[in-house]
């Protein structure tokens, strides 16, 4: 067998399981495990116990309310992939999704899992980041919710507390009348990102939301972008020197996909791309 | 030169938690003690014996391995068996009639050439029919059925004739 050994759990209520995980410095939630397998397979990971949530009441669904859109930790992307009433809510989860991996990977693996696996070059990290969302951390200490900023430190670090489990994320929903648009860049469908970017232009308030991953080792909004089109507006002069302030986002090193200058050049022309697209879709 | 001394075999100890697993696999009831270690793809092929699902990279990228868990396609490498208490899992041995005679989907792989060393077409086979019998419309463009396959790796036949298998399968199942 390839995982190393573990101790499972399975708890049926969420005061077990973070009991669980209090009780053990070295423990790990299984949600769908699409990405705490692998680790596992490879043995990058090996955790002395797992709490396995799946059978935890209250921890399914999606919901639409008060301007968000509650993913609770046992949704996978398949469901909030499908999801109508998400999907009138904001469209651009739907088009981000399209992206995360393969829909077999999409029907077991969860959002919330994937936001605390917190992989720098995931989508959905950062669609939380683009739509201003957050995170609602459930620990010993009580529950607190986290915003996206302030959630995702470095690569697969996040500050979560180790005793803590993330019941929910919260998207917000698109404003009346706004536009969104996805790029993605990679070699090959369902990749990881080499570079995307994330995009939502509202003309009624001017408001420009610009975030990217893939680039550095966490994702990132792209104020200084965003700033440059609230100030300059959606025309080509100004969209091409917010990209070109974007590049300053990009700390990746070299690796065997890209060097830093072509993701920097990359994102130049993903910034550019997705908001021109976003512009088109504004009512 | 010190070639070494030949020392006993150590006792095998195994510490691995054990613990109860309830499904259904291919329709039958299955109830087994396994390690809570254990992927359902290891306990598919070597604790029911259905080598039918094979295991090619268990790490998710390649598809071989890809069995319907609960009506949905899924990785059975990247799934434990204990994560699938209670789910109905479908093997590519559920696929043909009893009699052999083969799924219509199966014949247009046949039909069509779509295999060629045969690794990968478990995989394939449980993902497309998985869509097949999805509620969901599928997109039958050259597009949408290379998305469809994109999880699922070959590296014999170019991907031309599954695509064409895939086509020749959707046809005949809608004229039936």
């Amino acid at each position: 067998m390839k995982p190393p050994l573990f101790e499972y759990r399975a708890p049926r209520s969420l005061k077990d399981a973070i009991a669980l995980l209090a009780g053990d410095s070295g423990a790990m939630v299984l949600a769908g495990g699409q990405s705490l397998i692998p680790a596992l397979n490879m043995r990058l990971a090996s955790p002395s116990r797992l709490v396995d949530i799946q059978h935890i009441e209250g921890l399914k669904g999606i919901s639409v309310q008060d301007g968000r859109i509650v993913v609770k930790a046992m949704t996978r992307h398949r469901q909030l992939e499908l999801s109508e009433a998400a999907h009138r809510a904001n469209p651009l989860i739907r088009e981000a999704m399209a992206h995360v991996a393969h829909v077999p990977i999409r029907n077991r693996g969860t959002v919330v899992g994937s936001l605390c696996h917190a992989d720098a070059a995931a989508e959905m990290p950062m669609v939380l980041l683009a739509t201003d969302g957050s995170v609602v951390a459930e620990g010993p200490r009580g529950r607190r919710e986290i915003a996206a900023e302030d959630f995702f430190q470095f690569h697969m670090t996040t500050t979560r507390e180790p005793d803590e489990i993330i019941t929910e994320a919260r998207f917000s929903v698109l404003p009346a009348g706004a536009g969104w648009a996805f790029e993605e860049f990679t070699r090959r469908h369902g990749d990881y990102a080499i570079a995307a970017v994330a995009a939502i232009v509202d003309r009624t308030s001017g408001h420009v939301s610009l975030a990217a991953c893939g680039i550095s080792s966490r994702p990132v909004r792209l104020r200084q972008s965003e700033e440059i089109i609230a100030k300059g507006g959606l025309v080509p002069d100004v969209l091409k020197a917010a990209g070109e302030a974007a590049k300053e986002a990009v700390t990746a090193p070299d690796d065997m996909h890209a060097s830093t200058d072509y993701r920097r050049h990359l994102l130049a022309g993903l910034v550019r791309r997705a908001v021109e697209k976003a512009a088109s879709r504004t009512k | 030169m010190n070639r070494g001394t030949i020392r006993p075999k150590p006792q095998a100890i195994s510490i691995d938690p054990k613990v109860a697993v309830n499904l259904s696999v291919n329709g039958e009831t299955v109830s087994a003690e396994v390690s809570v270690r254990m992927l359902l793809s290891d306990f598919l092929r070597h604790e029911l014996g259905l080598t039918g699902t094979h295991v090619g990279c268990e790490h998710g990228v390649c598809g071989a391995c890809t069995v319907i868990i609960d009506g949905v396609a899924a990785r059975s490498c990247l799934t434990f068996a204990v994560q699938a208490e209670g789910t109905n899992v479908r093997t590519i041995e559920s696929v043909a009639d009893d009699d052999g005679s083969l799924h219509p989907l199966q014949e247009a792989f046949r039909n069509c050439h779509a295999l060629q060393c045969g690794y990968c077409t478990p995989g394939m086979i449980m993902n497309i029919l998985s869509n097949l019998e999805s509620d969901m419309p599928m997109d039958l463009s050259e597009e949408g059925i290379r998305v469809m396959l994109s999880g699922n790796l070959c590296r014999c036949t170019g991907y031309q004739n599954i695509v064409a298998a895939v086509r020749q399968a959707a046809d005949a199942l809608a004229s039936r």
